[in-house]
């Protein structure tokens, strides 16, 4: 039998990988050289969570998707244009500052605040999604952070599946070292998700889901609420891109044999 | 004046204290003589006395009981908890373990106190404790500090030396721990289905199979089964950790063929894992993932490619060898297994 869930996806949104990042000191702090017209990507880890926060609710209907991002409305309404074509959602917005240098126990602090703002959500069926780690802090802390705010104390990091069942509990696998899945067995909501990659891969491109999210996301652009994100006695002494080029050794000339000789010599080599 | 807490945690047998955990020790050890301050160690078991006995001389604190002997986030969160509340350190280092990383935001959210994690790097200056890590996915290196405490750390495995100082005979001051109702049971753990243990934490090499090994060959067709045969045959011969660009794994979840081995555990770069291993070798692969994010702490770097424009081997790998790698890693295969031989 299906449960109908109130899963909250936290994501954030980061450069395009593609980019090249060139670190600045600005005066609140580092950040990156023209990092408002980078051009962003939703956090792929909060991705997948978001992926696999459409598919659980597609199967359990009655089941509400909220998407809670923090950044500046300028750059979440040019990423959102692009998301909102792959899964249904209802943004909720958080106006605020951009990058991974931000301290993440406010960031917590702003976004668990938001989530209990959210008119009719039920604690009780509440999952929070996110990324496990992301591509700008990558701390992996704002979750908990998020989930300990919200009283919850079933958390699970590094999720790649979970397996609802008809009692409402789950099965839950967690990545841990050695390349082996932790796997546990929850009694129910509420609880916390830090997203590896899932199993899922990026839904295409949905043009009427982009029309049905398109009717909340703007208003919800509008009214987002500003965030200020405070310190907390986080002070950067040096930001640097890594100095280390290596010369590089290009060989063109050499046999299959050759090479695999070379390399034996350079695997049994202390 | 700053007083330093290492968290340790068991490893899987429960009988002793995790590599990473050891590391932890180590760098505990060496802030305290950096600042002069003293040093306590805690630990979190089922029977923390299999645990002590390796650890330097400290005020050593410990949770004992089943409720330990597995990772979960309300029992190990309380525990840590509890110790912390014991110790009453300023600063709390611990490795970042799946276990302890799972949990270490909350306890300090708990204890009023903030955090930091993939610490690669600690120094103090002028009794200023000063931490390094990176950001953007190892593109940007930070060093930073924090006044408030306590201030967690979380430190990397593989940043600091395992410790094997003369080990002391610890008295281990047992705390008790206030246990949440728990609606958790960790049931095991769970291999890939794949059957092939192909992730491999301590390995001395790390292989990394490209996208290529599943394009069309010069024979105009895909030889799936044979990259398969020859990865495999290379990591059993080598002893080497798998790892996967995002583009080949991507392709098993898009319904392309793939390798059958592979899963997005296997994956370095942006999305994907960053091992720390001595070597490294990449094959068939094009792209900024595999070379800068998923290698960053790669020491010796060499790849394999049949792009020799390809820019981002340049300036990151040692040496590129512009060679077919089906017919290298055939030979190489033979070569390992008649060195074995």
């Amino acid at each position: 039998m299906p449960n109908a869930l109130h899963i909250v996806v936290c994501a954030g949104i980061v450069p395009d990988p593609l980019q090249t990042l060139d670190p600045i000191t600005t005066p609140s702090g580092p950040g990156l050289k023209n990092e408002m017209v980078l051009p962003a990507v939703l956090d792929p880890w909060a991705a997948s969570a978001l992926y696999e926060a459409a598919n659980l609710a597609a199967k359990n209907p009655g089941s509400k998707l909220w998407l809670v991002s923090l950044g500046p409305k300028a750059k979440l309404q040019q990423v959102m244009m692009t998301v909102a074509q792959k899964v249904p959602f209802e943004l909720v917005p958080v106006d605020g500052p951009i990058g991974g240098f931000p301290d993440a126990h406010s960031t917590a602090a702003a976004i668990s605040s938001t989530i209990e703002s959210i008119p009719k959500l039920e604690t009780a069926e509440l999952f929070v999604f996110g990324g496990w780690e992301s591509a700008s802090r990558g701390a992996g802390v704002t979750l908990q952070l998020i989930g300990e705010r919200l009283g919850i104390t079933d958390q699970f990091q590094g999720v790649d599946q979970i397996t609802l069942r008809d009692d409402g509990s789950f099965e839950v696998l967690e990545r841990v070292e050695g390349g082996k899945h932790q796997v546990s067995v929850c009694a129910g909501a509420p609880a916390v998700f830090g997203w590896a990659t899932g199993n899922l891969p990026e839904p295409r491109n949905n043009p009427q889901v982009g029309m049905a999210n398109m009717r909340n996301l703007m208003p919800a652009l509008q009214k987002a609420k500003s965030a200020t994100i405070a310190a907390n006695s986080l002070r950067y002494i040096s930001v640097n891109l890594p100095r280390l080029q290596r010369a590089t050794r290009v060989v063109k000339d050499m046999s299959p044999e050759e090479i695999a000789n070379e390399l034996v010599e350079w695997i049994g080599a202390e | 004046m700053e007083s330093i807490l290492v968290l340790t945690h068991a490893d899987e047998t429960g009988s002793a204290p995790t590599k990473a955990s050891l590391e932890a020790v180590t760098a505990g050890q060496e802030l305290a003589a950096q600042l002069g301050a003293p040093l306590t160690i805690g630990i979190v078991a089922a029977q923390p006395q299999h645990l002590s006995k390796g650890l330097p001389s400290a005020r050593v604190l410990a949770v004992s009981g089943d409720a330990f002997a597995q990772p979960r986030y309300s029992t190990d969160a309380a525990a840590c908890e509890a110790l912390v509340r014991a110790a009453q350190p300023t600063i709390v280092l611990a490795p970042h373990s799946a276990r302890f990383s799972r949990v270490m935001a909350g306890v300090a959210h708990r204890l009023g106190g903030f955090i930091d994690t993939h610490i690669t790097a600690l120094a103090s200056t002028n009794s200023n404790i000063e931490a390094t890590r990176w950001f953007y996915r190892q593109r940007v290196e930070a060093v930073l500090t924090r006044e408030s405490r306590p201030w967690f750390l979380l430190l990397d495995p593989g940043t600091h030396e395992v410790f094997s100082g003369q080990a002391a005979s610890a008295n281990i001051e047992q705390i008790a721990v206030e246990l949440p109702t728990s609606r958790t049971t960790v049931t095991g753990l769970r291999a890939p289905q794949q059957g092939t243990q192909t992730i491999r934490p301590d390995a001395k090499l790390l292989f990394v199979a490209g996208a290529g090994w599943t394009k069309k060959q010069p024979d105009g067709q895909i030889h799936i089964e044979a990259a398969a045969s020859l990865i495999l045959g290379f990591l059993n011969a080598s002893g080497a950790s798998l790892g996967s660009s995002k583009s080949l794994v991507d392709q098993g979840s898009e319904g392309n063929s793939v390798l059958p081995f592979l899963t997005h555990l296997n994956q370095v770069g942006q999305t994907g894992a960053t091992p720390r291993h001595p070597k490294g070798l990449s094959t068939c692969c094009h792209g900024e993932e595999p070379h800068v994010v998923g290698w960053r702490f790669i020491a010796e770097r060499r790849a394999i490619s049949l792009d020799p424009n390809c820019g981002w081997t340049r300036g990151k790998a040692d040496v590129v060898y512009i060679a077919d790698a089906f017919q290298v890693i055939a030979k190489l295969n033979e070569l390992l297994e008649s060195k074995k031989a």
